[in-house]
């Protein structure tokens, strides 16, 4: 049986924006798959296509083996779509709106409950409150429940945590982890780098490009070069200190500690430290460290 | 006096209290990280200290200005930036900045001058006559940023300013901001980011109306014996 989600050579343009340029990759059966770029690098777009809303300038693509031009209508019955922006009916309450979407795909919401039970257990106390004045991270669970109520075979999630708190983002991975032992594939986007080490496998995507395709795993273990994790005292000194030191090759902030890769590698350590211990830099650190999801995307966007 | 105060700073809607009895103060220069979870009052206590709500009791200073009584003052000594709501997309990069000059109540000279500036400062002179919204997202952000602080506020507010945006123009974006704060600028900044909380010279979490925790990121990680700022967070930030 062919993948669930098979994209081929997409491409898609507005205007002179190449929203779009040569897209393959697929999804496999059961897969958690992370679409991982920032605002702007074509994600919405690309769910907008495989969700049959918009056509593509070239290439093709098959939502469990139905082309989406093609058998549009079929896939529309089949898949679940979460899009990025709130989509629910604010001025409906939370039980009306999934009332609203399981009638709309000739179902009740009693009937794929069980999909449903866990997510909706925890803003069921809420049912009766109109949709538009839940908090951040409770839309995104009634979401959920609207895109999975008619049991879709492809589950398709556009931005789920954006602008959400860490703590409803959490959960909400949580949750995609427990859709996951379903056995439906999910193509899921983010914005937060972070995130991509909960996938099974993730694109990143840069300006309307594919940077990579793998498991976070063997992205990380591609990073080509060492990385050390450096602070002190004053971060704003050391940062500037180790940008105008000539042999960096990158210096950024992470966090509590800058990443730094340097031009020779190991081999320019010990002059980077000789460097910094001629300045005033107090409580100072340097730990070799394994690059993030996060240093690889900025070292394969560079 | 310290660019923030506030004592017991509360605001009720109804039954409700969005902010409950907040009582902090931020330090001149100072890039004070104000985070919380959805909901948990964030945005009515920067409404509130931007003079843009009145608070139903407390006390609240900024730049030396009652959020009573002296609102228009507050104004006028503070810039404000948001990633949903900065610049007009249809006017051009210098009509923006004409534009927030005139609000902010600067002469026709100023303008002129810190137009000129700032064009050059940000390296987009060539730039000048297009359409905000044909740039890149990180100009945008870099310019929005500038634009904020185009009048020298005491303070610039900013609120979730780097939401989406890559994680090369992210870490630029923060290093306009350490320059900022470097040049003696107050920064209150709000973010969904836990490694940004970590870039903060102090930082409070707001759970449920109230703060319930307010230290250095260094401070509040050895407290809550966790390794980053992120687990910090998960521990209070459910609340009850």
């Amino acid at each position: 049986m062919a993948n669930p989600i098979i994209v081929n050579g997409i491409y898609k343009n507005f205007g002179a924006t190449q929203a779009l340029q040569d897209i393959s990759f697929e999804v496999k059966e059961a897969e958690l798959f992370g679409l991982i770029g920032p605002d702007g690098a074509g994600k919405s777009t690309l769910f907008r296509i495989l969700t049959t809303l918009l056509l593509a300038d070239k290439g093709n693509a098959t939502v469990n083996g139905l082309d989406v031009v093609k058998q549009y209508k079929a896939i529309r019955k089949i898949a679940g779509y979460m899009p990025g922006r709130f989509s629910l009916y604010q001025d409906l309450t939370v039980e009306e709106n999934l009332h609203f979407f399981a009638t709309i795909f000739n179902t009740t919401i009693t009937a794929n409950y069980d999909l449903i039970k866990d997510i909706y257990e925890q803003i069921a106390p809420f049912k009766k409150r109109l949709a538009g004045q839940l908090s951040g991270g409770m839309k995104q669970k009634l979401a959920l429940c609207c895109a999975l109520v008619h049991k879709p075979v492809v589950l398709f999630l556009d931005e789920p945590t954006t602008g959400v708190d860490p703590v409803s983002r959490k959960e909400f991975w949580e949750m995609l982890k427990g859709l996951k032992g379903k056995g439906i594939p999910v193509l899921v986007s983010t914005p937060y780098m972070d995130e991509a080490v909960l996938c099974d496998r993730v694109a990143l995507i840069q300006k309307g490009a594919l940077l990579e395709i793998d498991t976070p795993q063997n992205i990380i273990h591609r990073f080509p070069q060492r990385i050390w994790a450096v602070r002190a005292e004053n971060m704003f000194a050391l940062l500037l200190a180790i940008r105008a030191f000539p042999q960096t090759a990158s210096c950024y902030a992470f966090g509590e500690y800058l990443h730094v890769t340097l031009k020779a590698g190991e081999a320019d350590l010990a002059s980077l430290q000789a460097y910094l211990q001629q300045q005033e830099h107090t409580e100072m650190k340097i730990l070799p460290i394994t690059a993030s999801i996060e240093d690889c995307f900025m070292a394969l966007s560079a | 006096m310290n660019p923030i105060i506030t004592r017991s700073l509360t605001k009720k809607f109804g039954n409700f209290i969005a902010t409950n009895a907040i009582t902090f103060e931020v330090l001149p220069g100072e890039i004070f990280g104000f985070l919380g979870a959805n909901g948990a009052g964030k945005t009515t206590a920067m409404r509130m200290l931007c003079g843009l709500l009145k608070p139903s009791s407390g006390e609240a200073f900024v730049a030396g200005y009652n959020v009573y009584t002296q609102t228009e003052k507050v104004k006028k000594s503070i810039g404000y930036m948001s990633q949903r709501f900065s610049l007009y997309e249809d006017l051009t990069v210098k009509e923006n900045i004409r534009f927030y000059g005139g609000i902010y109540g600067l002469s026709n000279q100023q303008i002129k001058d810190k137009t000129a500036q700032l064009l050059q400062k940000l390296g987009i002179e060539k730039e000048a006559g297009q359409l905000v919204g044909a740039l890149p997202l990180g100009w945008k952000q870099k310019l929005s940023f500038s634009v904020a602080i185009l009048h020298d506020p005491a303070i610039v507010f900013l609120d979730e300013p780097t939401g989406g945006v890559d994680p090369v123009t992210r870490r630029q974006f923060w290093d306009m901001i350490y320059e900022a704060a470097n040049s003696g600028v107050t920064v209150f900044v709000t973010t969904h980011y836990m490694d940004e909380a970590e870039y903060c010279n102090r930082v409070s979490i707001m759970v449920d109306g109230k703060i319930e925790a307010l230290d250095t990121p260094v401070a509040l990680k050895s407290h809550y014996q966790a390794d980053t700022m992120n687990d910090v967070f998960l521990q209070l930030a459910r609340g009850k």
